[in-house]
């Protein structure tokens, strides 16, 4: 066991090194106990018991050389000792006897090493059967949430505002049925890896969404969930190294992430994009996100996460609004629109052909998308109609089509952004107006020649 | 681990399949067999007649009840079954997956629950 550092620490320093242990080892002590003994319970309440004998000592002792180490070795530790008293397994406890071993010997940020080696990181083992899609998706993200990045029941219901009883059930079920319909703990085989990767992004993506449209500043958990989302998908990148498709994701998370502190205003209303002070952009997450890209875009298989990361690159890339490259966005659009098609893609298509082209062409776009009535409820639809007729100067059009978004759309700050705009084009309305009857009293009377 | 595979589809879309596809998915099926026979993951398993030709028993107060047809009405009708023993849910998903009905029906699969 590593030995204690300096004893007498401040006891604030101890906490910090408990939470730092906390979110760095939890996925990787559960997993490992998942893997010796199968019994994800057992290796979710031993873990817990490891952190829970770390707050009581390390104030005491002070905070050991190699915290995951002390705290695998722990956890190994309680699960022999229950499953001794559960008279066990003898080859899960020759197992479990091994891992101290390993956990004092084997560089614990190595994973690259690990993964080149061959040796599996139990935590891909944890991440794919937390993601298998024999379980529905809701238990997918709960289990990835408690499992591999350590909320508690509690903390999960709250990101997700479900009651807590109800998560957990959600959680008691999927272990269940992990364990009764034989769905294996291992990464999955070469011939069906590409669709269960994908499997384990959609969850990751589905997290950082979660955070991400938690505008309303009051919920922190929710907003959280975009830091986990990332760190997850860091883990994973690490694990697998040569998925294209997870340094898109990545890079994607980054760069959206980046605009996080620049995209709402004091009031929490949404400053849009060509709105915001893109100096109040997260350069460095900016750079983690291209560097990100490139790397990925260096493997030569190019998805759908990586097309979007393009895409939300060129916006990073332009210190101006004007300096965006909207040719190479409506391209993009076009190469997403291919690989997965949705009438979303066709319509941020059409908005970027209108930045590239004028509105006019962008509108040309959106009229059959109209009238397919594929979006129909769908706010953002009407809203970009009137955005483009907005700019096209249609004033008068673009108020109607404000009114159609402003039937549709749910969220307060999206819906106070809507009502600004409306506001705008009435005025440019009245304007016009007023122009075109000189010397008429405003507001104007019943004239029906004019 | 046992697993039931479970072959749901519409039986009157299936009758109504022209002579050469029923010859042919009936080929595939022999075809199937034979390969999960030789790779030793089958147990066993039948086709069923249309579920026209089901019955359902149930008693009640010691009495018994008979009845016309299948024990629920649904879109897609049970039509047949397999038995695999293979290693986990990974491998019985991918020979469900191969049974000429998923090209069809639907195939539930469901683990033996062993007494």
């Amino acid at each position: 066991m590593s030995g204690p550092g300096p004893g007498g620490v401040p006891g604030g320093r101890v906490d910090e090194a408990v939470a730092v242990a906390y979110r760095e080892e939890w996925g990787r002590i559960v997993a490992t106990l998942i893997r010796v003994t199968g019994d994800w319970d057992l290796a979710e309440e031993c873990a817990q018991d490891a952190f829970a004998r770390a707050v009581e000592r390390w104030p005491r002792d002070g905070v050991p050389r190699n915290p995951g180490a002390w705290l695998t070795t722990t956890a190994r530790n309680v699960a022999i000792d229950r499953l001794r008293r559960a008279q066990s397994g003898r080859r899960k406890l020759e197992e479990l006897a091994g891992i101290e071993e390993r956990a004092m010997f084997a560089a614990p940020d190595d994973h690259r090493a690990e993964h080149e080696s061959g040796i599996v990181d139990d935590r891909l083992r944890l991440v794919f059967t937390c993601c298998h899609p024999a379980l529905a998706l809701d238990a997918q993200v709960a289990l990835t949430l408690r499992e591999m990045v350590g909320l508690t029941t509690a903390e999960v219901a709250r990101a997700f505002l479900v009651a807590e009883p109800t998560i957990a059930q959600r959680l008691v079920r999927a272990k269940r049925k992990i364990r009764n319909a034989g769905i294996p703990y291992r990464v999955p085989p070469r011939a069906v890896l590409p669709e269960r990767v994908a499997a384990v992004l959609a969850v990751v993506y589905l997290l950082f969404n979660e955070g991400y449209s938690a505008s309303d500043g009051d919920d922190l958990v929710r907003g959280a969930l975009c830091d986990e989302a990332i760190r997850l998908c860091r883990t994973i990148a690490e694990l697998m190294p040569d998925e294209p498709e997870v340094l898109g994701l990545l890079a994607l998370m980054l760069l959206h992430d980046s605009r996080r502190a620049a995209r709402v205003d004091a009031h929490g209303d949404i400053v849009l994009l060509e709105d915001q002070d893109r100096t109040q952009w997260d350069h460095d997450a900016i750079d983690a996100g291209l560097a990100a890209l490139d790397r990925a875009l260096a493997l030569r298989d190019p998805g759908p996460y990586q097309v979007q990361a393009a895409i939300v690159a060129c916006h990073a890339r332009a210190p101006v609004p004007e300096a965006t490259d909207w040719p190479q966005i409506a391209g993009l659009y076009g190469e997403l629109a291919r690989m997965t098609p949705s009438p979303v893609v066709e319509l941020n298509r059409a908005v970027a052909i209108a930045m590239a082209d004028g509105p006019g062409a962008g509108l040309a776009r959106l009229e059959p998308l109209a009238a397919s009535g594929v979006l129909t409820g769908y706010y953002l639809l009407p809203a970009a109609r009137a955005d483009l007729l907005r700019r096209a100067g249609r004033f008068g059009d673009a108020a109607v089509a404000y009114d159609e978004a402003l039937g549709l759309v749910r969220t307060a700050p999206e819906r106070r952004f809507l009502e600004r705009r409306q506001a705008e084009v009435r005025a440019e309305v009245r304007a016009e107006d007023e122009e075109r009857r000189p010397g008429r009293p405003r507001g104007g009377v019943d004239d029906p020649a004019a | 681990m046992q697993y039931l595979l479970l072959i749901a589809m519409d039986e009157q879309a299936y009758a109504a399949l022209p002579d050469d596809v029923a010859a042919e998915n009936m080929a595939a099926y022999g075809k199937f067999w034979a390969e999960m026979d030789e790779r030793g993951v089958m147990r066993g398993g039948e086709r069923l007649r249309p579920t026209t030709d089901a019955t359902c028993v149930q008693v009640r107060d010691g009495k018994v009840i008979t009845a016309d047809g299948p024990f629920a009405e649904t879109k897609e009708q049970l039509g047949g079954y397999y038995l695999v023993d293979v290693a986990d849910l990974d491998e019985a998903l991918e020979v469900a997956a191969k049974i000429p009905g998923a090209q069809l029906g639907t195939i539930e699969v469901r683990p033996i629950w062993s007494m």
